[in-house]
């Protein structure tokens, strides 16, 4: 093997990282600074936007903390390449927690339910207001990241305990770990998904809202994922282990989210189409008309029949260059999915209309956030093996296949 | 039944070995010397020798593709028919054209289609199921499901003939060259 024994990012891969980590760091600092502005001019709309843009990144981290603790519990060659950078995705839960301090402060102009004027004339609030208050919200909030922080960081410790020691005792306490990990994880990312996204229109509900949210995170993880792994791989130690049929089943997973979500998306559009019940069918009518329907019509052509059909031919999923492609239209379909999801909240069903000042507010929004959460994660990941050589199930998986290149 | 022609000489030429690897070896000389009217047949599924046999591409892919399609146009057609044309029915007011509500049934057509496709579809291409064929007329040849690989090199290959095609096959060292007769 020609690959140094710390896996460890060196030469011109760790120039450029540190390059990367350095303009997202500058691309970070201006996108606050500009989301800064932004509020002060047009504090309504700046609410929406940087909520947008702060569920985009949390639903990364969110989507690297539960695939990792899925490849725990079945193994696969597909997780030697993306375990270390969704390890480290995980973490960027700790600038991310910080970053809602901010949001905090616009609860009142982002949710119905923290006016109260509205709340005192509206008895279907003044019903809910046991759950939905800004006191409970907020300490909602702050378990959700204690819980998954403490999962984040034990993660990370365990994995660099496997790194280290001989024996299989961090790997068994991971696995054994992952198992309720996962329950947990599913439990607070879908009442995040109720708390943050669903509860904008506190008199619509939808069951299968959280598995929505959670299926979209989980796509667009492995979509960044692909993305990270095809960057690193440029040189070793990716090079080597970044194998056509490793992309081809990191390829097989992101078709099947997409399956997943489109099945999810189109369900409970179906029930809620069928119904056609005066509380259900408005979060629709907003949706659809004004403009939304043509952000409609690209989420279902984009967001699924593109995807779905280049991923159907096996080749499309062993080329880097296409993959990567793919990966970057599904990230971006998920930005306008999330859009579309929050911004049209606040809108009257008879009359909706796309605030077009939401698009830059939004992308400047994404860009700090985003520059800030990519700077954390480079810094995370240069510090560690970017294989994890001492895991068992990996070892098995590589022994079976003759060595780190093959499959 | 109808009368075929009665078939003049030998099916083909049978070569016997005892490991896969002298198959595949043997499978891609006789390739690159030029004969395609060949099957191969092992007990497991041999690494390298579909493509030993030139066998790169099928067209399962296409059958199972028209399928879907056409199970799912069928399946829309059907709902819009009897929804629009043969038997409208106002339903809470909804168009008569509901397609979302037709979504499931066209879905769960593409995907019997597209399945049932890929069973008859592999079944036209690989022309089974066959009660007999011409290499069970080797006793030999009943060793294919245990411990040995067979190569057959067909009559109808044009540059098929009897003794050149018995020198070459010796050439690979098999353990045995059987003829098969029809």
């Amino acid at each position: 093997m020609s690959v140094s024994t710390n896996m460890i990012a060196e030469g011109e891969l760790r120039l450029r990282l540190d390059r990367f980590q350095w303009w997202a760091l500058a691309a970070g600092g201006l996108g606050l600074f500009l989301s800064l502005a932004a509020w002060s001019l047009w504090p309504e709309q700046f609410w929406p936007s940087y909520l947008v843009a702060y569920v985009f990144w949390v639903g990364l981290a969110l989507g690297c903390m539960g695939l990792t603790m899925l490849h725990h519990l079945v193994g696969g060659s597909w997780g030697l390449v993306v375990r270390r950078p969704m390890e480290s995705g995980g973490m960027t839960l700790l600038p991310l927690a910080l970053l809602f301090v901010p949001l905090a402060l616009g609860l009142s102009q982002l949710y119905p339910w923290a006016r109260p004027e509205e709340v005192a004339h509206d008895p279907q609030l003044q019903h809910k207001s046991l759950y939905l208050n800004v006191g409970f919200y907020l300490v909602r909030t702050v378990g959700y990241f204690v819980i998954w922080l403490v999962f984040a960081s034990v993660l990370n410790r365990l994995s660099s305990d496997q790194d280290r020691r001989a024996d299989h005792r961090p790997s068994g306490k991971l696995q054994w770990l992952s198992g309720p990990g996962l329950v947990l994880l599913f439990l607070t990312g879908t009442f995040s998904a109720i708390d943050w996204l669903m509860s904008l229109e506190p008199h619509w509900s939808s069951t299968i809202y959280g598995c929505l949210v959670i299926v979209g995170e989980a796509l667009a993880t492995l979509a960044m994922m692909i993305a990270v792994v095809v960057f690193l791989s440029a040189d070793q130690p990716m090079a080597e282990a970044t194998t056509p049929d490793r992309l081809n089943d990191l390829g097989n997973l992101m078709l099947t989210f997409t399956i997943l979500w489109a099945y999810m998306s189109f369900m409970q559009y179906l029930i809620i189409w069928c119904g056609n019940l005066p509380e259900e069918i408005p979060w629709y009518l907003r949706r659809t008309r004004g403009g939304w329907q043509w952000v409609a019509l690209a989420l279902s052509l984009f967001h699924f029949f593109l995807p779905f059909f280049v991923l159907l031919f096996r080749e499309s999923k062993r080329q880097s260059r296409l993959i990567v492609q793919v990966a970057i239209l599904v990230l971006a379909m998920h930005w306008v999915d999330l859009i579309w999801l929050v911004v049209p909240a606040s809108s009257d069903p008879a009359s909706p209309r796309i605030p077009w000042v939401e698009l830059p507010l939004s992308l400047v929004a994404m860009l700090g956030i985003g520059g800030l959460c990519t700077a954390f994660f480079i810094g995370h990941l240069k510090g560690r093996p970017l294989i994890p050589l001492n895991d068992p199930h990996l070892n098995e998986v590589i022994e079976h296949a003759g060595g780190l290149g093959q499959r | 039944m109808k009368a075929a022609p009665a078939p003049t000489g030998p099916y083909g030429l049978m070569a016997e070995f005892d490991r896969p690897d002298d198959l595949v070896e043997a499978t891609r000389r006789a390739y690159e010397h030029g004969y395609r009217m060949m099957e191969a047949y092992t007990p497991f599924p041999v690494d390298g020798l579909a493509e030993a046999l030139g066998f790169r591409h099928n067209r399962i892919g296409a059958v199972v593709l028209i399928g879907g399609v056409a199970g799912g146009l069928g399946g829309f057609f059907m709902q819009w028919f009897s929804a629009v044309i043969h038997y409208p029915v106002d339903i809470g007011g909804r168009p008569f054209n509901s397609w979302p509500a037709f979504i499931p049934i066209t879905f769960e057509m593409t995907v019997l289609f597209a399945a049932l496709a890929a069973v008859v579809g592999m079944l036209g291409l690989n022309g089974l199921p066959r009660p007999h064929h011409p290499v069970f007329n080797v006793p030999r040849f009943a060793l294919a499901s245990r411990n040995r690989f067979f190569l057959c090199l067909q009559a109808r290959d044009p540059l098929f003939d009897a003794e050149g095609t018995f020198r070459f096959l010796e050439e690979s060292q098999p353990k045995a060259i059987s003829v098969v007769p029809f």
